[in-house]
């Protein structure tokens, strides 16, 4: 069980980031999580509100994209969606191929974050 | 008040993977083969070791080891009658090793004239996967104890490795191991990789896996020469 370790890396991140751009409030973080990450999504659910107190981060959403595999095929050339991580052969044309494109990620791709409207006006006038 | 989205695009994990690449020219550097070595409790990794250690130094090869356990000393102590220079990682209760700790137990040990550095990982067949350690080589360890599926249901874990060594071989008739079917299932999961069988008991097809190990070792100097680094 490494998902709390990993909720706190991502709570790190996320915070970081809405501290340098004046976030008052983190509401939402969406993560792209491949199924070769070695992360389960639940578990990790389940760290993340743990993970998120005391932080700008506390009762915001986690938002998990499940991202397949996606291999390409030095065989065929094409780039496939892996229906099963218990097979790397390639879907086009039967080749066993393990060249990944994609499903490793733990990979924050956005956050909504609320700043102050004080600090809004200033940027704006 | 306002909502913002804001883009951010980066790794959870990217602080390891910084420090895992700062070790890994670190270790270009030093022109050390360093190879992870990762399995479910008790698959081998420490006897595997223990032979591997011994037979290269007795070839006249330089070696160190670094080794992580939840809360002993054990397996440190088991490794360092080879006469290797060994250093214990203790993780308190983590489940994995991660690049930090690697730095911080290599600052003031000096390895500087090693040929291989071997890393035996926590005992856990999942967590080890998410974190690069810096390594030119990942070895995952299944022993035909533990039955031919277990390539499928940790498929991640063997697809990370690059190697695989089936160890307790000298065990495996007497659990009715299938291993032509253990590798077929470690090559649907991972296809191309290498494959030893291996039984620290009998000494059986150590000699095979360190063949190997100095081809890689030989290939790196090669490549870091033919780079003038
Ligand atoms: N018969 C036989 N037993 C082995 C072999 N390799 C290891 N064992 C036994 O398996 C048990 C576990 O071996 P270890 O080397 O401690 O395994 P490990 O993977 O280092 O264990 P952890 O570090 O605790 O995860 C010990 O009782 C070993 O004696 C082998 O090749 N043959
Ligand atoms: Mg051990
Ligand atoms: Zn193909």
């Amino acid at each position: 069980m490494h998902e709390l370790s990993i909720a706190c890396s991502l709570v790190e991140v996320a915070a970081q980031a809405a501290q340098q751009h004046g976030a008052t409030r983190v509401t939402r973080v969406h993560l792209k999580l491949g199924v070769l990450s070695g992360v389960d999504a639940d578990a990790l659910r389940f760290s993340y509100d743990v993970a998120a107190q005391g932080t700008l981060l506390e009762g915001s959403q986690l938002e998990i994209d499940v991202l397949p595999a996606v291999i390409s095929c030095h065989q065929c050339g094409a780039s496939c969606v892996l229906p099963t991580i218990q097979d790397f052969r390639c879907p086009a044309c039967g080749a066993p191929s393990h060249h990944l494109l994609q499903g490793r990620e733990i990979e924050i791709a956005h956050i909504e974050i609320e700043v102050d409207s004080v600090e809004e006006q200033a940027t704006i006038s | 008040m306002k909502t913002r989205l804001l883009e951010i695009r980066q790794g959870v994990l990217s602080k390891n993977d910084q420090l895992a690449a700062q070790l890994r020219e670190r270790f270009r550097q030093m022109g050390v083969l360093v190879v992870n070595i990762v399995s479910s409790p008790g698959s081998g990794k420490t006897a595997l070791l223990e032979r591997v250690l011994s037979e290269l130094r007795a070839q006249g090869a330089t070696v160190a080891a670094l080794v992580g356990d939840l809360e002993t000393d054990h397996d440190a102590r088991r490794l360092a009658r080879s006469g290797a220079p060994v250093r214990q990682i203790n993780t308190h209760g983590n489940c994995h090793l991660e690049a930090d700790m690697l730095i911080k137990h290599l600052a003031d040990w000096n390895v500087g004239a090693v040929e291989f550095l071997f890393v035996e990982n926590v005992g856990n067949l999942v967590c080890p996967s998410s974190y690069d350690l810096g390594e030119d080589v990942r070895v995952v360890l299944l022993s035909v104890t533990e039955g031919e599926d277990k390539p499928l249901k940790y498929p991640v874990m063997f697809h990370s490795a690059d190697i695989a060594v089936i160890t307790k071989v000298d065990l495996a008739q007497a659990c009715e191991c299938d291993l032509a079917q253990m590798r077929e299932n470690i090559l649907r999961v991972r296809p191309g990789m290498a494959i030893f069988e291996t039984s620290a008991k009998t000494g059986a097809g150590i000699a095979e896996l360190i063949a190997h190990l100095r081809q890689l070792r030989a290939e790196k100097v090669a490549e870091i020469a033919a780079s003038g680094a």
